[in-house]
């Protein structure tokens, strides 16, 4: 019966051709706008990390005090004096730190510029933790962070550029007048949003390109190329340059723990509340603990990762294809109900309602198709046209892969036939004595 | 024209009733809402930035080496004066970022050394004798930096500025009451005081974001170089010589020295596209929602004549019957406005509970401004001229039902 059922589908949408296209049409457009916003909103509030995602905990410590806090909460990141602390503490199973450098591969042979290198300084733990794939070699060692030495890690592209993508691990690189020894590349490592570094807010921004440890980057004296907050509170007597800056109060390291179980959670807790208590004692805080330890999915709310455009755009555009359903049901009401002679003697003739049902619910699942198939071309050419909607860095999160057109086509047909069911219900409500009673 | 026998009508309709008001309702919250985001945004993006913007670009340079607070600073300084004698070239200056930039340095601002919350926010823009000109920002009140006043600071040290020139909107904000000339503030976390010495016109700050929407034309003029790994410098090319100035600026810099990297992407951008990368964002929103509003409006009227052809097409011999019976053409053609207005106003007036539901949440969820009723009324009225032209052609395909339909049988 399908078969014949969505063959007098396709007849009678041929026979109204005007009224049929307006449908497709209505539904290809609804189903597309949703699914172009959607392409970029599922990739900007994703979880980029859902195996550890309850995992991982960044650490904050108030150290601007109830005055100068921002309505309660500590600052996004960690003073150098607090970093270091909870990095020599050594209290979760593994932690790091970090903070964005921006350096310098000098001219050799094949170049007579130099090339710019963007990367983090931070530690081994870093690479465990947030689950960085290795094309060649490895992290770095513990020990190499101890004995700040002078090792990098290079990643996938950056590897290519340098060494033509040959395995260059144990190979030297000149970065900013200093060698480094390279112990390993990084797969292609670009987690969407870029969730440890969002005190940065480079949720989006490009990928790293060398890991260097963030002891030899503290001996080289390298600035951070981030973000630094200071906050209003008065700062002096610390002194000028980069020591007094570093004994100061400006907050621009995230640190990052990982906590596998409740009780480890607890205990760091515990610690965290431990070491902002001692510092209230020693008087550099004059106030009580005040500390957070925000897991992933916390800190993505907590920093507003989803940017608002993408929000509204999804809505605006869900509430379209709401638009475009509500007119889709109006013309098969209208469709449906002109046809209610037929209807009537198919009735007359014994067919249940069930059969009417299924017919027409069959003829609705063919526009939804027709429409998601418009859909499916409009997604395509709208996705590739997406850069004139977003800003470039959230715009290349839009991809066209197999799932988003099969969702697309899911979408148009099972919204359609759901919007089917009050026109067929009507159309199954028709009396056949009314039908054939002439005139 | 007596409306009860429409609504009697009507009741014989209900499904098809409700959804085109329902559709009506919907499409007004949206397109109200769409229409109040696109001139929110166009707003923004409309907003002088207080610099002469044609003519002018910005390079990026980074030192390709780590350079003494010293050196850095004496390589600034040749890199300018390289700048300026350029044949193309009007002026140059250092800063550390430009309006419109997004990203750069902002400090609170506060009247007193022992106040404890800011007064206002404000972008710190380093600055020398010859920014002004190169911005193309008039002095409005005061006096310029004099070259001897020009020091020079790192990032990593205390804001140090004891004489500043500051815009008029900071100017007005500090000192709503009287001029700023001549006054102290304090701007710097070692609650040093500044001196006004300058208030520029309009000038934009680095921050484009919603949030500092109330800081937007808040800056300080700090006479220093901040030497540090990277600085920019912006270019006033002589008119109309933009393009040549932007070549020749990036080779004779590399001539001067090889060891800095001049971005390839961005490195060296105009003003205009400097603008365009700040408002893309803004500029993605309007065309979205105004694609969105078109396309809707155009799906809502299409199905207003769908569904009111068909009602033509079921209702032809009744109407048949009234022609024979005396109505006029414009009685039939009449029935089916009224009917519509009547739907149409239905459907408005749920609409307007909707549009100001989404623009609530709007507002509470993504901190956007309440909409002014005027995009209510410009929506109804909109929407019920659409409806009002949809209508029209199959209504007067009604009105055309010759009168002997009546005697037909079916």
């Amino acid at each position: 019966m399908f078969g014949y059922y969505f063959q007098l589908g396709m007849r009678s949408l041929r026979r109204n051709p005007v009224l049929t296209a307006l449908m497709v049409i209505a539904i290809g457009f609804g189903v597309a706008a949703s699914m172009i916003t959607w392409s970029v909103f599922r990739v900007v509030s994703g979880n980029p990390i859902p195996q550890k995602s309850g995992r991982l905990f960044t650490v904050l410590i108030d150290n601007r005090g109830p005055q100068y806090n921002d309505d309660g909460e500590p600052p996004e990141a960690l003073t150098y004096t607090d970093a270091n602390a909870m990095i020599r503490a050594h209290k979760a199973p593994h932690q790091t730190l970090f903070y964005p450098i921006s350096l310098a591969v000098l001219p050799d042979g094949n170049r007579s510029l130099p090339l710019k290198a963007i990367g983090y300084a931070t530690t081994a733990d870093f690479f465990g933790m947030f689950d960085v794939p290795f094309e060649y070699g490895s992290a770095w060692s513990a020990q190499d962070d101890t004995r700040r030495a002078g090792v990098v890690v290079l990643s996938h592209q950056f590897n290519e550029q340098l060494f033509g993508g040959a395995d260059s691990v144990g190979r030297e690189v000149d970065l900013s007048g200093h060698i480094y020894r390279v112990v390993g590349v990084t797969r292609h490592f670009d987690p969407k949003p870029r969730y440890f570094d969002l005190f940065g807010g480079s949720a989006f921004d490009d990928p790293m390109q060398v890991y260097i440890p963030f002891n030899r980057a503290d001996d080289l004296q390298i600035n951070t190329a981030g973000r630094n907050t200071c906050g209003g509170a008065p700062d002096t007597g610390v002194g000028t340059g980069r020591e007094g800056w570093l004994r100061g109060e400006c907050s621009w390291i995230p640190v990052w723990v990982q906590l596998d179980t409740p009780a480890q959670v607890a205990d760091y807790r515990a610690f965290l509340e431990g070491y902002a208590a001692k510092q209230q004692r020693a008087g550099r805080f004059r106030w009580p603990p005040n500390v957070r330890l925000r897991d992933v999915t916390d800190w993505l709310a907590f920093e507003h990762v989803v940017p608002p455009e993408s929000r509204i755009s999804l809505v605006v555009s869900i509430g379209f294809f709401v638009i475009c359903l509500v007119n889709t049901i109006g013309l098969l009401l209208a469709k449906f109900m002109r046809r209610s002679a037929e209807i009537g003697v198919r009735r007359a003739l014994g067919a249940p309602r069930g059969e009417i049902y299924r017919q027409f619910l069959i003829e609705a699942g063919t526009v939804g198709a027709a429409g998601g198939v418009l859909g499916v071309l409009l997604t395509a050419v709208g996705v590739g046209g997406v850069g004139l909607l977003f800003a470039p860095r959230i715009a290349r999160l839009a991809q066209v892969d197999l799932p988003l057109m099969a969702l697309t086509l899911l979408v148009a047909v099972v919204a359609t036939v759901v919007a089917a069911f009050y026109p067929t219900w009507r159309a199954a409500k028709v009396q056949p004595a009314w039908q054939l009673k002439s005139n | 024209m007596d409306i009860k026998p429409i609504l009697a009508a009507l009741r014989h309709h209900k499904g098809g009733t409700a959804l085109i008001a329902l559709q009506i309702a919907l499409t007004l919250a949206i397109v109200c809402n769409a229409l109040f985001i696109i001139q929110q945004r166009l707003d923004r993006v409309g907003r002088p930035s207080g610099v002469q913007e044609s003519d002018l670009f910005v390079i990026q340079n980074d030192w390709a080496q780590k350079l003494a607070p010293a050196e850095a600073d004496a390589r600034m300084r040749a890199d300018l004066q390289t700048l300026r004698q350029l044949g193309s070239v009007q002026d140059a200056s250092a800063s550390n970022s430009f309006p419109l930039h997004g990203a750069g340095w902002d400090n609170f601002v506060r009247m007193s050394p022992d106040q404890v919350k800011m007064t206002t926010d404000s972008a710190i823009f380093f600055a020398d004798e010859h920014t002004l000109a190169t911005l193309g920002t008039r002095l409005a009140a005061g006096r310029n930096f004099r070259a001897d006043e020009i020091g020079s600071q790192t990032g990593n040290d205390p804001l140090h500025a004891r004489q500043v020139i500051i815009s008029d909107g900071l100017a007005r904000t500090l000192f709503p009451h009287g001029s700023a000339l001549g006054k102290t503030i304090y701007t710097s976390n070692d609650q040093s005081p500044s001196t006004v010495i300058g208030i520029t016109g309009t000038l934009q700050s680095h921050l484009t974001e919603l949030w500092a929407q109330p800081y937007a034309y808040n800056a300080v003029l700090v006479p220093a170089r901040l030497t540090g790994d990277s600085t920019f410098y912006l270019v006033r090319a002589r008119p109309g010589q933009l393009v040549d100035a932007m070549r020749q600026a990036q080779d004779a810099l590399y001539a001067q020295s090889r060891m800095r990297i001049i971005p390839a992407d961005g490195g060296v951008m105009t003003f205009a596209q400097a603008r365009q990368r700040a408002y893309d964002a803004d500029y993605g929103m309007a065309i979205l929602m105004g694609i969105i509003s078109a396309v809707l409006l155009v799906i809502t009227a299409a199905g207003i004549v769908g569904l009111t052809s068909f009602w033509v097409g079921q209702r032809r011999k009744q109407i048949g019957v009234r022609r024979a019976l005396g109505a006029r053409q414009r009685d039939i053609l009449g029935y089916f406005l009224t009917e519509n207005l009547l739907i149409t106003l239905g459907g408005l007036l749920l609409g307007v509970v909707l549009a100001v539901a989404l623009n609530l949440w709007l507002v509470i969820r993504l901190g956007s401004q309440p909409m002014s009723p005027l995009y209510l009324a410009g929506g109804v009225l909109l929407l019920l001229l659409l409806g009002q032209g949809a209508v029209l052609a199959p209504a007067l395909k009604a009105s055309r039902v010759p009168p002997v339909e009546a005697t037909r049988s079916v």
